[in-house]
């Protein structure tokens, strides 16, 4: 956007003081300077400055730092005034319509199987419901109600099909094979990194800075690096500063610092306010029930309670995912999402505005794997409502990308098309050779990255990943990686002759090592 | 308080190309747009908003009316006031291709004062974009405020005085255009934060108590 500096950066700062004025840090912040008033440092001839002075030295003004510094990573930059806010979700027009489309069919398929089932979108539940399911609200796993009939609304590849067909009405998309055609699946020319691009942007990934994932193996002395690396993240909680968090992580977290780590750089911090606002999203839970809640029961049954690691964790995740359908807070990431909540109208009142109410509350309808994005995350949080706000705060500044139409460079559409420019323009006999068999590589790796990898790789590994994610705040990891894996299965690859034996030969992950796989592809391969 | 552009006729944009435009297969890859004023007055020119359609360098040049220059021949002289401003740094792929974009008066290389017309030359050098131009091409006057979300200054912040230092001030007089650039931006915040209320929810997603719904709306 052409904003001359000046007049961005004040934008900037008024968008974030108007977003931070209604939050419980700005009323702690009132509350302590009055609160300051009776100490004998602050006297009245120089009030303001005494009392800057006393909420740095009491850790108040770090918090704001980490509040602010939060606002910057999650909304984005202030855009060009004249900007409609359907351009700040998605600029592109076909984009934009596109993600409408699809939309589109996600509501009619939930319409119809609202109406072959007969079962409401919604409904009050009887008292004598809302009971028993408030008793077993720690074991709803052991609620083995029929599913049968319920389908996911939309699977992976189902979205894939969609993005193969995505065009822009304004370029040339010949028939004939051209120059202007790419050779993948992805046929929009959006700009993504190229090596030498990603070797600066992931520059604390290359091979003379030290990493957990490779330099913390049991064959490395952890003088060497791993108890500097636990002690500077030792004083990073200490310090309490997000930027500096921020950081840290793009070195790997240590096991035991993890969890507090994340916390601080998603700057959630598990107020009483925050466990009341939890209580309040169980408390609706328990009165009405949603058709979405049994789409999500039947995410979790077929994907994380069949998976060896994350089956023990699967009542956390209906206590999580049930929350999260009812939590309205959500509705704010929309405004720098492409994709809109779902409406409707309260029965009778169809088209009258009053009554128009988003579907689900939190606009976000569960696709099948879902609940792969939670289930990691309770290895490291097991206190539901902080692992609620952490699973929150990961899916409105990550996750929403990986499901829904947009140019954004960590939108799902760009990492499709760089995992597909990296492994075309690096192992270009191996991509040739897929091509030639039918075996289009993005058809093995989309499901992969939609779910961030997890349920792919083992969890040690996946949390090494996302540590990575969080530290460089964005999602393009996640292509590399996949055409890391490409290449180092290359060998075996270049032997298949069909598409069945390309995913047999990339169906089992969990013994892979992502950091060393990273740091081979991107700074030690010749090419 | 939101301004007005100015009412202009933006001419739809004429390509440029050598040969013979029906047989000739090639793209054009230069287009001009030419921008008429209303001619009586000659206009101060403030700010050009416009959106972006898969231009990737724009020139502009302005026809200014000189008062030294009445009575002769030539009176309107031709200037180039931005020269090859780049729209989308990667013409070949997407990056800036839709996006909204402004050029202020003292962004641009010379004086753009009694402008009596303006033309802006388009150049697209990838051939995969079927068409470029630009849209929603808008020209704001000068001396009043250009954006919609911008309040007006009051006159006497732009005239701050510097200030009166007494003898014993330890460095010198701060920088009065500094300071009111500081006061301006402090007094914009504010003005701001005062107009606009919180945008924080209430939590509550059902009508009443009530949550029992039809089905999903397609609008």
């Amino acid at each position: 956007m052409m904003l001359e500096e000046d007049t961005g950066l004040s934008l900037a700062i008024a968008q974030i003081v108007q977003r931070l004025k209604g939050s419980s840090l700005h009323s702690q912040l009132e509350r302590q300077a009055r609160g300051s008033l009776h100490k004998p440092e602050i006297k009245l001839e120089s009030l303001k400055e005494d009392i800057k002075e006393f909420l740095k030295t009491s850790g108040w003004e770090k918090r704001l730092q980490n509040a602010v510094y939060s606002e910057l990573n999650v909304f984005p930059s202030p855009c060009h005034p004249a900007a409609p806010p359907e351009h700040i979700k998605e600029p592109l027009v076909y984009m934009r319509k596109a993600q409408g489309s699809w939309e589109k069919r996600i509501l009619k398929s939930l319409n119809s199987m609202c109406t072959e089932l007969s079962i409401p979108l919604a409904r009050k539940r009887p008292i004598g419901e809302q009971k028993e399911l408030l008793n077993k609200w720690n074991e709803m796993g052991t609620d083995e109600p029929d599913l049968t009939l319920f389908r996911p609304v939309y699977a992976p590849k189902d979205f894939l099909e969609v993005l193969m067909n995505l065009r822009n009405p304004n370029y040339e998309n010949g028939d004939q094979p051209s120059f202007r055609n790419h050779l993948g699946l992805i046929q929009v020319p959006l700009k993504v990194k190229d090596i030498p691009e990603l070797k600066d942007y992931f520059s604390e990934l290359g091979l003379n800075t030290g990493q957990l994932g490779i330099d913390d193996s049991t064959q490395v002395p952890p003088e060497l690096f791993e108890n500097e690396h636990v002690r500077v993240g030792q004083t990073v909680l200490t310090e309490q500063d997000s930027a500096a968090a921020q950081q840290y992580v793009r070195q790997g977290c240590p096991t035991a610092l993890r969890a507090e780590l994340w916390a601080l750089i998603l700057n959630i911090s598990n107020q009483p306010e925050d466990i009341l606002y939890y209580e309040q999203l169980k408390s609706n839970v328990i009165q009405h029930d949603l058709l979405v809640d049994s789409l999500i029961y039947k995410d979790v049954k077929l994907t994380a309670s069949n998976d060896d690691y994350y089956f023990v964790f699967e009542d956390y995740l209906y206590q999580v995912l049930l929350c999260f359908s009812r939590d309205t807070s959500v509705l704010e990431h929309f405004s720098y999402n492409s994709a809109t909540p779902p409406k409707s109208y309260i029965r009778g009142k169809l088209g009258m505005e009053e009554y128009a109410v988003f579907y689900p509350p939190n606009g976000v309808i569960p696709f099948h794997g879902f609940s792969m994005y939670v289930a990691p995350l309770c290895f490291l949080y097991h206190e539901p409502s902080k692992l609620y706000q952490i699973f929150r705060e990961m899916y409105v500044r990550f996750f929403f990308r990986l499901h829904s139409i947009s140019s954004h460079p960590s939108g799902i559409v760009s990492l499709c098309l760089l995992f597909e420019t990296l492994l075309q323009t690096h192992l270009p006999q191996l991509f040739y050779h897929l091509r030639e068999i039918g075996a289009q590589p993005l058809r093995i790796s989309f499901k992969w990255m939609v779910r961030a990898f997890s349920g792919y790789l083992a969890t040690d590994q996946l949390l090494l990943l996302w540590d990575r994610i969080l530290g460089y705040n964005s999602l393009e990891i996640l292509a590399v990686l996949a055409a890391a894996v490409f290449a180092f299965r290359a060998v075996n690859l270049m032997e298949v002759t069909s598409l069945a034996a390309a995913e047999a030969v990339l169906a089992d992950l969990s013994t892979l090592k992502v950091m060393p796989l990273l740091q081979i592809f991107l700074f030690a391969t010749v090419s | 308080m939101a301004t007005d552009p100015v009412p202009c006729t933006v001419r739809s944009p004429v390509t440029l190309q050598v040969g013979d435009v029906k047989t000739d297969l090639a793209r054009p890859g230069v287009s001009v747009i030419d921008v008429a004023l209303p001619s009586a007055q000659p206009l101060d020119l403030q700010e050009i908003i416009f959106k972006n359609s898969y231009t990737a360098f724009l020139t502009v040049r302005v026809q200014r009316r000189r008062p030294c220059d009445v009575g002769r021949d030539g009176a309107r002289k031709w200037v180039t006031c931005l020269w090859n401003h780049c729209l989308m740094p990667s013409p070949h792929t997407e990056a800036g291709s839709q996006d909204y974009f402004s050029l202020s008066r003292h962004q641009l290389l010379c004086d753009v004062d009694q402008v009596t017309a303006v033309r802006l030359i388009l150049r697209q050098p990838s051939p995969v974009w079927l068409h470029f131009t630009l849209e929603e091409l808008r020209l704001y006057p000068r001396g009043q405020q250009v954006s919609d979300c911008w309040v007006d200054f009051p006159s006497w912040l732009s005239h701050l005085a510097p200030q009166q230092q007494p003898e014993n001030l330890h460095g010198g007089v701060p920088d009065p255009e500094k300071v009111s650039t500081e006061v301006q931006q402090l007094w914009v915040l504010t003005e701001m934060i005062r107009a606009n209320q919180t945008a924080a929810r209430i939590g509550r997603f059902d009508v009443d108590g009530c949550y029992d719904i039809n089905l999903l709306s397609y609008t």
